[in-house]
């Protein structure tokens, strides 16, 4: 591994962002409309009194946490889409890359566009509505940690699925988060889900970040089991994406995928 | 060990032995041998789908060969990949730089890929030699086809390779830009004993730079020589007709020139 060379993947990415603010606003300002759409939406349940759980937190935080989940998982994607775009592979993969050294530059790419989000959705949260998800301290900063550590896993996955189909099958990396987000008890408790629901959940690292997160909030304590849980699977799946995207990418050198990848390379 | 420190000098710039591939069942390069010198020029020649790009990719790492094995510098493309590619580099038309980078931006990027030593001081040299100083400062996307060529030029130059491979490296440039750069090439040749794989369908600019040529059909290489004599050892009037009457051989009968 020569650090450099996943250097030039995150340089190349700053460069791109700094000639073009088309690629700055993604990073904000989903996590911004969330904000002021589920900030007043809480606002609003918030006033109506009873016995209603407290929804800045229940509501507002988890949304938050998701958003953020979704900019690291596209954090990775889209720097490799430039790739994909600019139809960048024949030089990039001639040059003396490897796999584990491109990955990590998605990844170190991705770990420096999501801390920018982060920075805006913890400041716009706590100034516009009172959220403060610091307040959990250390605890909350591990439950952070897991998501991040499987938005890493879902984009090098996501990743190998375009390298594996095509450029076209880009549209199936989008909707993932979406497509997740019923499993992963992101604004409900899991035993809410029927039988398989929960099976699959417990398959989710985010299940168990949001689950703990819940227990905090009320005032539980740390789940250390879930917490615990949450991270090695997650781990599990990093190494499990890398696998998958260095079988792909072997794939592709065998086939000639590689070499002749272009808009019309799908399947 | 440095990439560099592990390549032998004393092996030639390319070895490939017996590489074979085959896509879907069709054959695309059948065992083709070649070997390449320091210093020397080597011209690439054959039809479209002769198997000159499949055979290309096979040395850039792009495309693993079904058998046979790839050495560049003595290294084993196959077992030390990225040393290997540290010693090699290319410039095809195919194969254009990312557009929305500018020229100067394209070069520092790959240069750190190849994780070169006092990068801004190569890049600001190249910029010099291929006269891309008023253009530094431009996406790659927005220039001309020839000035995209020179960009490329420029890119494949940047890690001093020994191995440089050049697929039709004139075809978007002026006549007087072309001579430029078969100049430099040569010249390249000559004093960074860098050997050369150039592919082109222009049958007098490899007459004048190749040492040598490979006439590639059906995925097989059916003749090898000098570009100079080979014409006259084979009946032909000219390498162009050689070139024809190669082209337009029957599959069955492409190996009896």
């Amino acid at each position: 591994m020569n650090p450099r060379r996943s250097a030039a993947i995150v340089l190349r990415q700053l460069a791109l962002m700094r000639s073009s603010p088309t690629r700055v606003v993604p990073l904000v300002a989903w996590v911004a409309i969330d904000i002021v759409l589920w900030g007043f939406i809480t606002r609003y349940l918030g006033s109506l009194g009873g016995q209603a759980p407290d929804f800045t937190l229940t509501l507002l935080g988890a949304v938050l946490l998701w958003d953020f989940f979704g900019r690291i998982m596209q954090g990775v994607t889209t720097a490799f889409f430039e790739d994909v775009w600019s139809r960048n592979f024949l030089n990039l993969f001639a040059s003396p890359i490897g796999v584990g050294e491109y990955v990590a530059g998605l990844v170190a790419t991705s770990v420096l566009t999501s801390l920018v989000s982060l920075v805006v959705m913890l400041l716009l949260a706590r100034l516009a509505f009172g959220l403060s998800l610091l307040a959990f301290g250390l605890p909350a900063a591990a439950f952070l940690g897991v998501l991040f550590l499987f938005g890493i896993a879902l984009g090098i996955f996501a990743s190998a699925v375009v390298l594996r189909l095509g450029p076209a099958s880009e549209w199936l990396v989008w909707p993932i988060p979406a497509l997740l987000s019923p499993f992963a008890a992101v604004f409900y408790p899991l035993h809410v889900l029927p039988g398989w629901m929960q099976a699959v959940a417990h398959l989710l690292p985010p299940a168990y970040v949001f689950e703990g997160l819940r227990a905090l909030a009320a005032g539980q304590g740390v789940h250390g089991a879930g917490l615990l849980a949450g991270t090695l699977l997650a781990l599990l799946q990093i190494a499990l994406a890398l696998g998958f995207f260095t079988h792909v990418f072997r794939g592709a050198l065998r086939s000639g995928l590689l070499a002749r990848y272009s808009a019309e390379s799908v399947a | 060990m440095s990439a560099t420190a592990a390549a032998r000098d004393d092996a030639p710039a390319l070895a490939v032995n017996a590489v074979s591939k085959a896509y879907a069942g069709r054959r695309a390069v059948e065992a083709i041998s070649l070997r390449i010198e320091a210093g020397e020029i080597v011209g690439l020649l054959g039809p479209n789908g002769a198997g000159k790009t499949t055979t290309i990719n096979m040395i850039l790492g792009l495309l693993q060969p079904d058998t046979g094995s790839v050495h560049i510098a003595g290294l084993d493309l196959a077992r030390r990949r990225a040393a290997a590619l540290a010693q090699v580099n290319f410039q095809a038309s195919y194969a254009p730089l990312p557009g929305n980078l500018t020229v100067r931006q394209n070069l520092l990027f790959f240069g750190r890929l190849y994780a070169l030593p006092a990068l801004a001081e190569r890049v600001d040299g190249l910029i010099e030699t291929f006269a891309l100083a008023p253009l530094a400062r431009t996406r790659c996307g927005l220039l001309s086809s020839g000035e995209q060529a020179r960009v490329a030029l420029a890119k494949a130059l940047l890690n001093r390779p020994r191995l440089l491979l050049l697929d039709e490296p004139t075809a978007a440039l002026d006549p007087a830009t072309a001579d430029d750069l078969r100049r430099l090439i040569r010249d390249l040749a000559v004093r960074e004993r860098c050997a050369v794989l150039w592919t082109s369908h222009n049958m007098l600019e490899v007459e004048q730079i190749c040492d040598r040529v490979l006439l590639l059909a059906h995925g097989r290489v059916l003749l090898q020589g000098d570009p100079r004599r080979l014409p006259a050892e084979h009946g032909a009037a000219s390498l162009e007709a050689l070139f024809i009457r190669i082209a337009r051989q029957p599959l069955d009968h492409g190996d009896s020139v």
